[in-house]
């Protein structure tokens, strides 16, 4: 029956682009997927962890800056006399140099901050984002600053000399995102089962006790970070050269707050949450553009929406589903044994 | 080569020169400099003295939240930007007198704040610390939001009764508008500390803030003194915000800055420390302006991010606070 689920949605994702001709639609559909990316790496760290980076969104635009930059080249004088050249790498190379930097400063951030946890940790991420925001603003000659990254190439794949192909067109892109995608839920559920997936959640459940049971606190933290991190950084690639043009916005704190309210709404500490959640709130914004409603009541409507969640399903939907489906089925199965052990007339 | 002479020569008022006259020129020329680098500095200091006053204010009404309610108080900032746009409103838009439109403004947000208490957070009693958060973060996105749609995205400037010229103390210069914020922002500053030292309210709030489940037992309505928190911390932030609004201009986005730097405040000082959020207020003022001043001002707002960092590593619990603190 999962199974069977499992197949259909999966075949329904990739047969999408050949019934979707509206490019607007799978410009939507793609992007969506890209916030799913951010979302997944989230629920990683604040399900699985029980962690709350409020600054994921510094992870997600160091790698979409990375990437640019790699792709790019650069040229910056780090004294006045002493300059830092770099020429235009391949762009699957400078996705993976994004995937890992952003995994590298969560690996920083979290080695700093997990001495101290809860409010600290959420402070030290939110004041990071902002000090990166900040850089890629004043840091003119790297990164334009306001002006933008622009013209970035975008990803081509292939051995040269025989063929090339260059994911320029929606389609190529909508199969890109679902793969990283499909990657990283397949990497995320593997950990999640592991011994290292275990002693997270253990940590979550019960710090001392995990503790006291030998788990390293802080190493699987610091991982969970750094794995986190990284597929934020991934799915900031992925952005960057879809897009094609990167500017300091990509820090505004307010896609923070999109994935936060993805992963809240749809359940954290579930595979599936982020997916649904993500799903919800990437399309959601075209629906109420349907209603003409202005993005401001927009923005009030996912603060209610997420303040509603909190208080009547606090641990999101998925969760209440599959609650409800079991429900229901144990009934079906209590029937049917009343049925069968009925004394026969 | 310089001795201070007070009678004064007429090379320089303060000093003689006692260098070979071909070196003379060379010797005025870097006392001069030395004069304006000392000059700068005192200005510097003056304004992150003004500054500090509420950026104080801020820290202090987030930290009383924080101790005493152990919430992580996201609103903080649209409290402060709702307290400048009442002076917009009262000030610009309806006439009013500027001072009655100040004590107005910080009324509305002590009802802003107790009204906020509740209805989101008096039935989340009991719960763990991150459901509470979450609840703030959706309660600061409506609320700046709203700001916006309200206010629409163009900032506004709110015009002071003060005098344009400012006040010249020698070498050094203050508008007569920032001296009122701070002699407004000291007295406020010392009225909290008053009223949580020496008031009923102040013992119970305290009690709260030691043990919750004891000052319960001691018949303190645990409830009531929640409200009056968070009614009193709102009202602090809207009362920086109605003293700043005229200083610089009301924009929709003003509060979060303002939430970050009270974050910042709150950890240097050591969350829960009043007397850690007033010293911690004049630290971050005055690292923000030398910062900016001699470092580089693209990355003024930046200096408390970097210093919270720092702090974190170096000493957690902050710098002031006596026990541990971890939320």
């Amino acid at each position: 029956m999962k199974r069977a689920a499992t197949i259909v949605l999966l075949a329904a994702l990739i047969s999408l682009p050949l019934w979707i001709s509206s490019l607007y639609v799978l410009h939507i559909l793609i992007m969506t997927g890209i916030f799913i990316i951010a979302a997944m790496s989230l629920n990683l760290l604040l399900g699985f962890t029980g962690q709350l980076s409020l600054g994921h969104v510094a992870f997600f635009g160091i790698g979409a800056y990375t990437s640019s930059l790699m792709s790019l080249g650069f040229e910056v004088h780090l004294l006045p006399s002493w300059q830092v050249g770099l020429e235009a790498k391949p762009v699957w190379l400078a996705m993976l140099t994004g995937v890992l930097l952003a995994g590298m400063c969560g690996w920083v951030i979290g080695r700093l901050s997990f001495k101290v946890r809860g409010a600290y940790f959420v402070i030290v991420t939110v004041s990071f984002a902002e000090v990166v925001r900040l850089v890629a603003l004043n840091w003119v000659e790297l990164t334009q600053g306001p002006m933008a990254l622009n013209n970035i190439p975008v990803l081509r794949l292939g051995i040269p000399g025989f063929f090339e192909f260059a994911f320029l067109r929606k389609p190529a892109n909508y199969y890109l995102v679902l793969a990283v995608g499909a990657l990283a839920y397949l990497m995320i559920r593997r950990l999640v089962h592991s011994r290292a997936g275990r002693a997270m959640i253990a940590l979550r459940e019960n710090e001392a006790l995990a503790a006291s049971v030998g788990i390293d606190v802080t190493r699987y933290l610091v991982l969970a970070t750094f794995l986190s991190a990284g597929i934020a950084g991934a799915a900031g690639a992925l952005y960057a050269h879809y897009v094609r043009i990167v500017d300091p916005e990509i820090f505004s704190f307010i896609y923070t707050v999109t994935m936060v309210i993805m992963v809240i709404t749809g359940g954290k500490g579930t595979l599936a949450g982020p997916l649904v959640g993500g799903l919800m709130f990437g399309l959601l914004p075209e629906v109420l553009r349907a209603f003409s409603i202005p993005p401001e009541i927009q923005w009030v409507i996912y603060g209610a929406l997420m303040i509603l969640i909190v208080y009547f399903l606090p641990e999101g939907i998925v969760p209440a589903l599959s609650r409800f489906w079991r429900g229901r089925r144990q009934q079906d199965d209590a029937a049917a044994l009343a049925l069968k052990t009925e004394p026969s007339p | 080569m310089l001795r201070a002479s007070p009678g004064g020569e007429r090379d320089h008022p303060h000093f003689t020169c006692r260098a070979p006259p071909r070196q003379r020129g060379a010797c005025l020329a870097a006392l001069r400099l030395c004069e304006q680098r000392v000059d700068q500095l005192l200005q510097h200091t003056l304004n992150a003295l003004i500054l500090g006053g509420t950026y104080a204010l801020l820290g202090i009404g987030l930290t009383l939240i924080f101790g005493i309610m152990r919430v992580v108080n996201f609103t903080h900032g649209e409290l402060y930007a709702f307290g400048a746009y009442m002076m917009y409103l009262w000030v610009m838009l309806a006439g009013m007198n500027f001072y009655l439109a100040m004590v107005l403004a910080v009324a509305l947000g002590v009802l802003l704040g107790g009204a906020i208490e509740l209805v989101l957070l008096r039935r989340l009693k009991g719960a763990d610390i991150d459901t509470t958060m979450l609840v703030m973060i959706g309660a600061w996105i409506a609320l700046q939001n709203l700001e916006q749609w309200t206010w629409s995205g163009v900032a506004k400037s709110i015009t002071a009764p003060f005098p344009a010229t400012p006040l010249v103390l020698g070498p050094i210069s203050v508008s007569w508008n920032r001296l009122f914020v701070f002699v407004v922002a000291s007295v406020l500053i010392l009225a909290t500390h008053a009223l949580i030292n020496h008031s009923k309210l102040g013992k119970a709030m305290r009690a709260t803030f030691q043990d919750r489940e004891t000052a319960a037992l001691m018949g303190i309505a645990i409830d009531r003194i929640h409200t009056a928190t968070f009614a009193l911390g709102s009202g602090l932030a809207a009362a920086a915000g109605a003293l700043l609004g005229p200083v610089f201009v009301a924009y929709p986005s003003m509060g979060d800055l303002a939430s970050l730097k009270a974050f910042a405040i709150v950890i240097l000082g050591g969350l829960g420390s009043i007397p850690g959020a007033t010293a911690g207020g004049f630290i971050l003022a005055f690292i923000e302006e030398l910062g900016a001043g001699y470092i580089s001002s693209g990355f003024r707002d930046g200096m408390g991010f970097l210093l919270i960092i720092v702090i974190l590593i170096v000493k957690p619990t902050g710098l002031f606070a006596r026990r541990e603190r971890i939320g």
